[in-house]
């Protein structure tokens, strides 16, 4: 239409005719925009959360010092990178979004104080944070009882679902099943060794695998399953079982520091990954930062993203993540799923036409992001994601080469029956 | 002061007095629940803080494993609360409803028979005060009669609090892994989460801290106390005089254990949950800096010592959350350097000789009598 308006008009009253045409859904759209963009404060906050006319406050918890905090940071640049971009794009029912950040310092117990902090002082709208199971418990209960809204990016082991918490990861099962039936299918592996670090997630994980395997995969079995202390080096004797016994598939969710030992032994113990399977759904590409690209490559590893995804989607993502906070940052499955949270949670507040945390867990599920890096996403009414599941193999660069893609998104199922 | 037997010298009294103002009015009249439920939260540390001035100031042994004994006392009082939180009703969506929550996930089917006795409240606040006793004492036996003592004593009580940790950490389908054990909900049918509770559980908490520090005061003050002191500064004369150096120090090392545990219990009251994150060694050592800022012979520079590092990293991480643990290490070394004698060393040396010219009371002579006056500042 503005086309037709910049050529040379045949005659005014055409041209004016044109122009009126023009005009008629720009009215529309001002109109709507003054009064539905920017509601009134008391319309879209009837709880008392801190919203103002011109701003909404929001909590950022996550490890930024500790053990943890390797994994976290992540986490921490993907959400304010997702605010930034929310707030250049006119932020949420018309107000900016800000955010106060606070330490969790690889501490559950300061999660919970923090947390706490966060809702009841701040009055934060939302909060996105936490990354191990542990944190999560912790400060789970501190948001049912002050009724806060989480946006949890990590992948997890499930058996949980609460209406203060989204999950913008992959629950196991999710995560899980496709990867083995995948390896089963293409590559014929029939024997699998288990191996994790000892907490919830890798043995709840484990759990379901091997139930997968034993039940629903024809012939296949389990011959091995071992845990190991959370950061421990030690991984020579289990190579050597993994020597003896000579599975198809060593299926690994060792998790943090441990992962540099484990690959750098298997390696030097002469296990070459571009002959022996090697499943892993612990392995990102943060992880592969520490481990070294050469110990890992030839190594698949089972998740809903990789930075190498080819979609129109992260072709934007990616740039922008890099322009924020540097050319040498990788971007791994969690840091994606984090970017979702702000996101997901502005679609929310725009869909209930309120911050009001009752209105936004109601409203969370059937809320789609089609802008998501991952592909679309959508909310399940158990308040866990709607995703793709993809492996990927790993290359000597740090990437992973797509290789796998579940052609529909998978449904989350936090309480799978018959894997527990 | 040997010819004076009684628990408490004038000054004593007078700090403690202050303190408990401070404790049982002034906080409560100028926090919020949530800061008050902070200051709860501190003041679960101070126990333990207590327990290292007995028997690390007085009695020269020094435990870097006190998280043991916060995590036993803890653990009991969680393990009680949990039961009570998974009641049938509560957990009918679980494959076995009845069970902790953690069980359900971990493929157990029935309650592990350890976990029955906890069912009882009574039991439970029995276990918090008994286990830790007997634990510190086969521990104590097991060292002291041997005389193990020193640098190898801190190190087997490091080594303690690291086998717990990976035993609570393994053993997940008991324990609750490294989630700990969370989401407890209620003592005996009254909700221990809402704000009246949090109100009513501190000044319950402030009321046990001070029968804990009249308990130290008099053991301080004691004929014990006095051994214990003469102990810490030269063991051999003791053993030579005829004290069975042994049982005094195995005496001093449960008392500290079971002032840690009730300081553990009070903690998974005021805080609602329990995790191994307080066993292991990060948490021990934590809790002796506490007693070396407060000044580590001072009962009442403990309390101040952890009310005041828990503030300090309270604040500092509320204020810069990317550095604020640097500026926490700047504290500890800018105290211990400018003050080996923590909080009660400042009071001592410099606001203690100010106060006595100004009150023009007799030459405190008593004071050097004793190795540090029981008083610290109450900024």
């Amino acid at each position: 239409m503005t086309d037709e308006i910049d050529r040379d008009p045949p005659s005014p009253l055409r041209r004016k005719l044109l122009m009126g045409m023009a005009a008629a859904p720009m009215m529309g759209m001002l109109t709507r925009a003054s009064f539905a963009d920017v509601p009134a404060t008391s319309a879209v906050n009837t709880t008392g959360l801190a919203v103002t006319d011109t701003d909404v406050t929001v909590g950022i918890l996550h490890s930024i010092t500790g053990t943890m905090a390797i994994s976290e940071t992540g986490s921490v640049e993907a959400e304010k990178l997702a605010i930034s971009q929310i707030n250049a794009a006119g932020g949420v029912l018309g107000r900016q979004i800000k955010f106060i950040q606070e330490d969790g310092a690889s501490d559950w117990p300061t999660f919970a104080e923090k947390a706490k902090k966060l809702l009841v002082e701040n009055k934060c709208a939302a909060v996105f944070g936490c990354w191990t199971s542990a944190s999560r418990k912790a400060v789970l209960p501190v948001f049912e009882q002050y009724n806060g809204m989480l946006y949890y990016p990590t992948f997890y082991e499930g058996l949980e679902q609460s209406k203060n918490v989204i999950y913008t990861g992959q629950e196991a099962t999710q995560q899980i099943l496709a990867g083995l039936n995948w390896i089963n299918t293409t590559k014929d592996a029939k024997t699998f060794y288990l191996l994790g670090s000892d907490y919830i997630w890798p043995r709840t994980s484990n759990k379901i695998a091997r139930k997968h395997i034993e039940n629903h995969l024809t012939g296949c079995k389990v011959v091995g399953e071992e845990y190991f202390p959370l950061g421990d080096t030690q991984f020579n004797s289990v190579i050597n079982k993994i020597k003896l016994t000579k599975p198809d598939v060593i299926y690994a969710i060792i998790v943090g520091g441990s992962n540099v030992a484990f690959y750098k032994q298997l390696k030097a113990a002469g296990i070459d990954l571009s002959k022996q399977l090697l499943l892993t759904i612990s392995v990102t590409e943060d992880e592969i930062d520490g481990i070294g690209g050469e110990n890992i490559a030839g190594a698949y590893a089972c998740m809903k993203y990789f930075q190498s995804l080819d979609n129109a989607n992260n072709k934007a993502f990616v740039p922008a993540f890099k322009a924020m906070w540097g050319e040498k940052t990788v971007i791994g499955d969690v840091t994606q799923a984090a970017y979702l949270g702000p996101n997901l949670w502005k679609l929310t507040a725009e869909k209930a036409g309120s911050f009001d945390i009752d209105k936004i867990a109601a409203a969370s599920p059937g809320v789609e992001f089609k802008g998501a890096p991952e592909g679309y996403v959508r909310i399940h009414e158990n308040h866990h994601l709607w995703s793709r599941t993809r492996v990927g193999r790993a290359r000597a660069d740090g990437q992973y080469d797509v290789v796998f893609e579940t052609p529909d998104l998978v449904e989350p199922n936090p309480f799978p029956k018959g894997y527990q | 002061m040997f010819d004076t037997p009684r628990f408490a010298n004038r000054s004593e009294l007078l700090g403690i007095a202050v303190l408990a103002v401070l404790l049982l009015v002034i906080l409560p009249l100028s926090l919020d629940v949530f800061r008050l439920n902070l200051v709860a939260k501190y003041l679960t540390y101070s126990f333990v803080a207590l327990g290292l001035v007995l028997c690390w100031g007085c009695g020269g042994i020094l435990s870097l494993g006190q998280g043991v004994f916060f995590g036993l006392g803890g653990y009991c009082m969680a393990m009680f609360l949990k039961l009570e939180a998974s009641s049938a009703a509560n957990t009918k969506i679980q494959s076995t409803p009845g069970i902790p929550d953690f069980m359900d996930w971990n493929q157990l089917t029935e309650l592990p028979f350890f976990w029955k006795p906890f069912h009882s409240l009574t039991f439970a606040i029995v276990a918090v005060l008994v286990i830790p006793a007997i634990f510190a004492l086969i521990v104590g036996a097991a060292m002291f009669k041997r005389r193990v003592g020193g640098v190898y004593f801190a190190i087997i009580t490091q080594a303690i609090a690291a086998i717990l940790t990976i035993l609570i950490v393994g053993q997940q389908g008991y324990t609750g892994g490294i989630n700990g054990i969370t989401d407890l909900r209620t003592l005996k049918g009254w909700d221990i989460r809402t704000d009246h509770a949090k109100f009513i559980l501190y000044f319950v908490e402030v009321g046990c801290l001070f029968v804990c520090i009249f308990a130290a005061q008099f053991i301080r003050h004691s004929k014990l106390g006095r051994i214990l002191v003469a102990m810490r500064d030269k063991e051999d004369r003791v053993r030579f005089s005829g004290y069975s150096v042994a049982n005094f120090k195995i005496f001093a090392f449960c008392a500290a254990a079971v002032l840690a545990s009730i300081g553990g219990a009070l903690f998974t009251l005021e805080v609602g949950f329990m995790s191994p994150s307080f066993v292991g060694i990060v948490p021990s050592i934590e809790m002796v800096i506490y007693t070396a800022v407060g000044g580590r012979m001072s009962i009442l520079g403990a309390v101040y010592g952890t009310l005041i590092v828990n503030a300090a990293k309270t604040s500092f991480s509320e204020s810069f959350p990317q550095l604020w643990l640097l500026g926490l290490g700047a504290l500890f070394i800018a105290v211990v350097l400018a003050f080996p004698n923590g909080l009660a060393g400042i009071w001592r040396d410099l606001i203690q000789p100010r106060l006595d010219r100004f009150s023009r009371s007799p030459k405190p002579d008593a004071q050097w009598s004793q190795p540090m006056a029981d008083k610290a500042p109450a900024e």
